[in-house]
């Protein structure tokens, strides 16, 4: 009997539903981390405060939608096991969240183009027909239109700022805007979720999504790419197909849980 | 507030200007706790305009719901009286009973007063 | 503290009639007279408490990515970020004094301001998290608790939300601490070490003793300090050792032991050595901290100038489309 040459890829999820929830969890648990990178490191103590509220509300939504995730999957896995015992490749983020931080102008980018998705998609989903599903999104919702309102808030102080401002907030949505067709691409599974009713439509909700961040973008005397379709874009973060940073990342998240495995903290 | 102590009458538009190093002005932060409550002073915090000084408060005095309500002011659009004035602006207060409640006597028994 | 300046002497009546509004438990408020060496005691006191609780987010920081379960990822982020608040409160009441905060971090960046000495060591394990909660803002508590009664108004008030706050840190610290003195024998000897590592630098942090402290006996007849540097450091001992006995730790002293006459743990002797060399700038970590606040100050600077220009223009447009 020889021993297998390759690793046998891990099961694929049984559930629809379980995947939108860690797609949902995994967004949150990855931006949350990503920031928190910032405490301490802020351009002014007002928004370190700031950065660690956000922060902080996204790390509470993944708990919450992560450990529905576990419970569903049935296996006996919390939302601590899902977060610190899973591989990269498991992981089901968008590649958005996993890029590094860069300068407070791309990492306020990102929020922003963020904090609108969370904002439209959480919204339909609080119509969800999954009851879990729906409440877990209401609740986020009224964090996640907080959150819009301070990006948006920068996105202007940066955009009509100054000339060095708006230079490297215009660069950031230059080398951001290629991640986000990922967000509303309908692969099998948001389709089949989206026609029960219990997941969103993303395809449908992008116009509304493209409106709002036009707006802001145009008010913050910043430009965007007319026509998505043009630009190169990357996907793979739904199926576990991520860039290199997500190692990295998972690395150091991981570390200390992995090196004591069955521990409790 | 960052200038001689003694100075009370700062107004409005001169609230927010900048300081050098991008310098972020002042403001106070008052707090409601509950409904009904008066507003009372928290503390102070930098920010370049009010809704970034509301942003802010939110975030630095109300992040533990402490606050149903939250007031912004700029630091230097306050006047105060000043602790030498106590004598001739407080004290007519503390002789004239009359407009105390404990001053008038009501019958016994009477209720809502 | 701005400018050098020569100040004509302060009015003995005046100084006086300050002394007898102390000694009657009356607070200071930013407007009353008060003496110049008074406001200048105090803007040193809280400016460097404020620069304290600024450092003091980074050795903490260091573990927040590693953070091995998220409801420990997010009790420590929200710890930092009391922090943060802690140092804006304080830096707030010390402007109540004639100060810019830009003034206060530019002395913190220069190296010319004080911090805790605390913060200059390494944390080099999950369980220094615990510990640090549980000696040093238990520490901090003791000293806090009596600043609360502070006769200077704004920082006596921003002490009683600080206080407030925290005590989750110090219950947090030592909720992990037990878990991990009761967890596997790797995380036993995990938070062991970091015991044997905090101990002494945690006693250190009150200060030297009473005897080499200069400017104590003044700062008692003002009532900006209420007591001792030795009597702080006592009562922190004699919380500690009980919680210390309560989780199977030891504590690196073999000299400990009680005094049943004073009640009190009587402990060895601090190596006013290793104190004296990481207040003058030679701890292990003083470097990096005071290098990792210059570059967030620095890295943020067009930030800041961003958000001050924008306000700038909307006055601006606000003010023509008044007009």
């Amino acid at each position: 009997m020889t021993a297998p040459s390759v690793v046998p890829a891990p099961a694929p999820p049984p559930h629809d539903e379980l995947e939108l929830l860690l797609r949902i969890g995994d967004d949150r648990l990855v931006l949350g981390h990503r920031l928190s990178e910032w405490c301490g490191h802020a351009p002014i103590l007002e928004e370190d405060i700031a950065l660690a509220n956000v922060a902080l509300d996204l790390l509470g939504q993944a708990t919450l939608f992560l450990r529905r995730a576990g419970e569903l999957e049935g296996q006996g896995r919390d939302e601590d096991a899902l977060a610190y015992f899973r591989e990269a490749v498991e992981f089901r983020n968008c590649l958005l969240v996993e890029l590094p931080n860069g300068d407070f102008g791309f990492t306020i980018a990102r929020q922003f183009l963020f904090d609108a998705f969370a904002v439209v998609t959480l919204d339909a989903m609080a119509r969800s027909t999954s009851p879990e599903l729906s409440a877990l999104s209401a609740k986020s919702l009224k964090e996640a239109t907080y959150h819009l309102r301070h990006s948006v808030e920068w996105v202007l102080k940066l955009g009509d700022g100054t000339d060095e401002s708006h230079r490297r907030v215009q660069r950031a949505l230059d080398e951001l805007w290629r991640f986000t067709p990922e967000l509303f691409v309908a692969d099998g599974v948001a389709a089949r979720l989206a026609v029960q009713g219990i997941g969103p439509d993303l395809p449908a909700l992008r116009p509304r999504w493209d409106t709002m961040v036009r707006e802001v973008i145009a008010r913050a005397t910043l430009t965007l790419p007319h026509d998505a379709s043009h630009t190169p874009h990357l996907k793979g973060g739904r199926a576990g197909m991520h860039t290199e940073h997500l190692g990295h990342m998972l690395a150091e998240m991981q570390i200390v849980a992995r090196s004591h495995p069955g521990a409790k903290w | 507030m960052s200038d001689a102590l003694e100075t009370t009458h700062l107004v409005g538009e001169q609230a927010a200007t900048i300081a050098p190093d991008g310098q972020w002005p002042v403001w106070e932060v008052f707090t409601q706790s509950s409904q009904g409550a008066p507003h009372e002073h928290a503390g102070s915090l930098h920010a370049t305009d009010a809704e970034h000084a509301l942003q802010n408060a939110r975030d630095v005095y109300a992040r533990r719901g402490e606050a149903i309500s939250l007031w912004v002011v700029p630091s230097a659009a306050i006047t105060a009286s000043s602790p030498g004035d106590s004598g001739p602006f407080f004290d007519p207060g503390a002789d004239k009973a009359y407009r105390h409640p404990q001053f008038y006597k009501v019958p016994r028994g009477v209720r809502g007063l | 503290m701005s400018q050098a300046r020569t100040l004509p002497p302060d009015d003995p009546a005046k100084v006086a009639a300050f002394e007898a509004r102390i000694a009657a438990g009356e607070s200071i408020e930013p407007k009353d007279w008060m003496p110049e060496r008074y406001r200048r005691q105090l803007i040193r006191m809280m400016s460097q408490h404020a620069h304290s609780e600024i450092v003091g987010m980074l050795p903490e920081g260091n573990w927040i990515t590693r953070a091995p379960s998220l409801r420990r990822k997010v009790a420590l982020i929200a710890k930092v970020q009391d922090e943060a608040g802690h140092g804006l409160y304080i830096y707030c009441g010390t402007e109540t004094l004639g100060v810019d905060r830009g003034e206060l971090i530019q002395q913190l960046l220069d190296g010319t301001a004080k911090y805790s000495s605390i913060f200059n060591y390494p944390t080099l394990s999950w369980a220094d998290i615990g510990v640090i909660g549980w000696f040093v803002d238990g520490a901090a508590i003791v000293n806090q608790t009596i600043l609360a009664k502070a006769s200077y108004g704004p920082y006596a008030r921003a002490m009683i939300r600080v206080c407030k706050e925290e005590n989750f840190h110090k219950r947090q610290g030592y909720e992990i601490v037990a878990t991990l003195a009761n967890g596997t024998p790797a995380q036993k000897a995990m938070v062991q070490d970091a015991v044997n590592r905090w101990w002494w630098p945690s006693l250190m942090m009150f200060g030297p003793s009473d005897t080499d402290s200069p400017n104590t006996a003044e700062l008692i007849r003002w009532k900006v300090k209420r007591k001792t540097n030795d009597e702080l450091r006592q009562r922190f001992v004699n919380l500690t050792v009980p919680q210390a006995v309560a989780v199977d730790l030891t504590l690196p002293d073999p000299e400990l032991r009680f005094d049943p006459e004073t009640e009190d743990w009587r402990f060895g002797p601090i190596d006013w050595d290793e104190f004296n060399q990481v207040i003058r700038g030679n701890g292990p970590c003083n470097r990096e901290r005071l290098e990792a606040r210059r570059r967030a100050h620095d890295d943020g600077a067009w930030v800041r100038e961003a958000a001050s220009a924008y306000a700038a223009k909307q006055r601006a447009k606000q003010a023509s489309e008044a007009a």
